[in-house]
């Protein structure tokens, strides 16, 4: 890794005070970024900038910064987490632009998702859906050795594959419908496909999709943008094992 | 003061089983009339609140996070570790704990670390039953690896995202306690004190994240899962906003802190790319199962690319000086041997602070399909961070801060010296020893917060009358008052300089003088250079907004506030431990072989400090360790 040449970008943001202001754009200028920032350090060089110049900085949610934790969420130039397959915006690196750039930033923008400030919004509404049953009701201690209970591989690495999900909201923000299907199908079908969770299967998917729609969340008309902006690439099949499992679980 | 850590007498094997017995109960009924809070909703905060609340009590948790499923136990990639020996590889409790003992080069506590490895196999088991998704074999069965420390495949895991996993597991046991309503979860609060009435932690502090108001909680014990404090080397394997806030706030309310200067300084993170740089990304340890760790050896070599050294010019330094354990030695002699490489001019990549851990052999042995099996994931993220595909060319690896084994000191039942103030997971000083071996970190966790503090917790509330929430006591409000007059101070000082400046800042003298080689010349200097960086952080911060609005530098501030405080603790604790030993290596201790040189006569005790003011000299309490089952001995990987 030699010295490279460095980027000046033009950054439109999002700026929201707080839930009730209107918000607006504001452009900004991002100077000296190479192409080993990762989007986030390119915002910290923008943010120790305006700090500087005794201006607000943009705040942004963040935490892990290896694309784990599912905290960051930005919409960039349309695209939630900027499009790069399998990729967080923290893991976003800006070789993946080129000098002269405008780069528009968003929050991620749904119903069931009120802004809080900026480029923050809640998603408690992704806790309420889990709460409604996105587990197994087993008890500390008193459950049987791992070993008793015998998983095909196959199946224990498509629950798996469900598993992946870092709950960042990136689907709901890539909906047109604002939907949450990929995220709730997600844990639905983990707990589906494995024994541990068959006896709660009915009543899972029931409670979960309800608690989806009185969240705010959208339903699914297949335009598959959520599979586009999973940044751990959470196929939309597991919507479709939802589906089978809700209507399994009308004649339960 | 000589601390007694009130742990069980009599046979090892029988310690836990006893203990549980003779610990005092909590009759069903009268669970619901006590309050708990956790804070921190990590593996420990998680399944301890999960876990208490199903049992019955009061639980109000917090996390700083806007959902408890974030918390940074998410980030763990490895894996768990179990003496379960269903490889029949020759693994058995008393194993794990030896491995333990050793592996932490003989500064933990026995029973404590006998209870961990007793209770590693429920775990699994518990873990299981929620639904993690763990590896299996094509038989159905619960799959094994092998982590650094140990010569047995004990460790059970879950692709390379274990943490993320085990951590939804105790999310979803969370959720489902939160809905029923014995837990009342509150998302995006950060503890900014510990309120303790008549010695006795009665409740915390906490500043709502979103609107700034101060909030009040009480209860009749607090658990602290707030996780560990290399942040203070500013540039850590941790998340942005994990801190020291939560456990040095107690620490100033009274809590003795422990061994803070046992830091664990991890081999396999990807280096640093440039000053701008926030964090570094570990890659984890069980990528050492496969890959072969080399740097040239000639110097004059080390510009050149790696596929043109050939293989009689590389120098395989682990498999060389440590042939039992090679590539798999534990993580504060691996990352050692990696500096010690670079310190000689042997290093690769920019500055010369890099070692390559290479997968060709593995890649010919068992084929690409294989390692991207096993590995997959790490590879991609490698690839995206540096822009290089390491099935073709080898990665560029260095050490880096990664995981703190000190922590606040707590007794066999994890209550520290104060009254009702309970610390689990990374918090607390007392399995990991001077050094933590990989796939430990959530193994203890979980013991802590599933099968500890649910029997031990009852053992201490029996003892007391339930108090209620209510936070009209005057220390309560004189708590909002310290916290408040701080902020205000933060905010006003107008000066020139950002939070993040004055954390690079702390970051070079802590990295330089406090890391992974100290001296008492080092140590000296971090603490006259600490105090200065201090001082001018509180006449010289700039903080931009307001105290009533969501505002991250101020949040920042605090933090980096704390941090320059408790740096120096740890540079104190450094240069008075007169001995090498695990993580922490003092140059003028070590073997002819630039092994750690213990000092067991003198130094083979935990150090718990006692804050007596900023700037002041703490006070050094000693918990004698003794050694019935493991016996003391040389540590030696070769």
């Amino acid at each position: 890794m030699s010295e490279h040449k460095t980027m000046t970008l033009t950054l439109i943001v999002w700026r929201q005070k707080n839930a009730n202001d209107p918000g607006k754009f504001e452009t900004y200028t991002a100077k000296e970024i190479t192409e080993h920032h990762s989007f986030l350090e390119m915002l910290d060089v923008v943010n120790e900038d305006l700090i500087n110049t005794g201006k607000e900085p943009i705040v942004f949610d963040h935490d892990c910064r290896e694309g784990i934790c599912g905290m960051c969420s930005q919409v960039i130039n349309g695209a939630p987490h900027g499009g790069q397959d399998r990729t967080t915006v923290c893991q976003l690196h800006m070789r993946k632009f080129k000098d002269g750039d405008t780069i528009y930033i968003e929050p991620w923008r749904a119903r069931a998702f009120p802004i809080v400030k900026d480029l923050i919004v809640d998603r408690s509404a992704l806790d309420t859906i889990i709460q409604a049953g996105g587990y197994t009701s087993c008890h500390t201690g008193g459950v049987p050795d791992g070993n008793t209970i015998m998983i095909p591989k196959p199946i224990a690495e498509e629950a798996t594959d469900a598993a992946e999900c870092i709950g960042c909201g990136a689907c709901v923000a890539g909906c047109p419908n604002g939907a949450a299907m990929l995220f709730t199908g997600a844990k639905v079908s983990q707990l589906a496909l494995l024994p541990q969770g068959r006896p709660e299967a009915a009543a899972r998917v029931k409670n979960m999709t309800e608690a989806m729609k009185e969240c705010g969340f959208g339903n699914c008309t297949n335009h598959y943008e959520c599979q586009v902006a999973c940044p751990k690439g959470v196929n939309v099949k597991f919507i479709a094992r939802m589906n089978r499992e809700f209507i399994k679980a009308q004649f339960a | 003061m000589i601390l007694d850590g009130k742990c069980p007498t009599g046979p090892i094997e029988k310690s836990w089983d006893k203990h549980r017995f003779d610990l005092k109960l909590v009759n069903p009924a009268n669970k619901r009339k006590y309050n708990i809070i956790v804070v921190g909703t990590g593996l420990a905060g998680g399944a301890a609140a999960a876990s208490l609340g199903e049992l019955g009590y009061n639980v109000q948790a917090f996390c700083y996070q806007d959902s408890p499923r974030r918390a940074h136990s998410i980030a763990a990639q490895g894996g768990i570790n179990a003496a379960k020996n269903y490889p029949s590889d020759g693994d058995s409790i008393l194993r794990l704990m030896y491995d333990t003992i050793k592996g932490g080069d003989f500064r933990a506590r026995e029973a404590d670390v006998w209870r961990l490895s007793q209770v590693s196999n429920n775990i699994i088991d518990q873990c299981v039953a929620q639904g993690v998704p763990f590896g299996r074999d094509y038989a159905g069965y619960l799959d094994n690896r092998s982590f650094g420390g140990a010569q047995v495949s004990r460790t059970f895991y879950s692709r390379g995202e274990t943490g993320q996993q085990l951590l939804l597991g105790a999310y979803s046991a969370l959720s489902r306690q939160i809905k029923l309503g014995t837990v009342k979860m509150y998302n995006r609060r950060e503890m900014l004190d510990l309120v303790v009435v008549d010695g006795v932690a009665r409740g915390i502090t906490c500043r709502n994240l979103i609107t700034g108001t101060l909030e009040s909680y009480a209860a009749d014990a607090v658990c602290l899962c707030t996780g560990g404090y290399v942040n203070v080397f500013y540039l850590s394997t941790n998340a942005k906003g994990c801190s020291v806030t939560a456990t040095w706030k107690a620490a100033k309310k009274g809590a003795f802190f422990a061994n803070p200067c046992y830091t664990q300084i991890h081999p396999t993170c990807i280096p640093q790319a440039g000053e701008y740089q926030s964090k570094l990304t570990l890659m984890s340890e069980s990528l050492r199962n496969d890959g072969r760790i080399w740097v040239p050896k000639k110097k004059e070599d080390v510009g050149k690319r790696p596929e043109q050294i050939p293989e009689e010019d590389r120098d395989y330094y682990l498999e060389r000086k440590y042939p039992s354990f090679g590539n798999l030695a534990p993580r504060d002699i691996s990352s050692r041997s990696a500096k010690e490489q670079c310190d000689e001019g042997r290093g690769v990549g920019p500055g010369g602070r890099g070692v390559y851990l290479d997968y060709a052999d593995s890649i010919k042995r068992l084929s690409e399909k294989v390692i991207c099996e096993r590995y997959g994931n790490l590879f991609e993220m490698y690839e995206r961070i540096t822009d290089d595909n390491a099935y073709k060319t080898p990665m560029r690896i260095y050490p880096a801060p990664h995981y703190a084994m000190g922590g606040l000191w707590v007794d066999y039942n994890l209550m520290s010296n104060v009254p009702g103030l309970f610390v689990l997971g990374e918090a607390n000083f007392s399995v990991h020893g001077a050094n933590r071996l990989g796939a430990s970190a959530l193994m203890q966790g979980l013991s802590d917060g599933y099968f500890v503090i649910p029997y031990t917790i009852g053992g201490y509330l029996a003892t007391v009358k339930p108090v209620g929430t209510n936070t009209d006591h005057v220390e309560f409000k004189k708590s909002i008052e310290d916290v408040n007059s701080t902020i205000n101070k933060l905010l006003n000082i107008n000066g020139k300089k950002t939070v993040t400046e004055f954390h690079r800042d702390l970051g070079k003298i802590m990295w330089n003088n406090v890391g992974m080689a100290r001296s008492k010349e080092s140590l000296t200097e971090a603490i006259k250079q600490i105090p200065v960086l201090r001082d001018e952080f509180w006449k010289n911060l700039k903080v931009t907004g307001t105290g009533a609005e969501l505002n991250q530098q101020l949040e920042n501030a605090g933090r980096v506030a704390d941090f320059l405080e408790f740096g120096e603790l740890m540079a104190r604790d450094s240069l008075h431990r007169e001995e090498s030993c695990g993580g922490h290596f003092r140059v003028e201790h070590q073997l002819p072989d630039g092994e750690a040189m213990r000092n067991d006569a003198d130094f083979s005790y935990v150090g718990a400090w006692e804050f007596k003011g900023v700037g002041k000299e703490p006070e050094l309490h000693k918990e004698p360790l003794k050694f019935e089952t493991i016996h003391l001995a040389v540590r030696s990987y070769k």
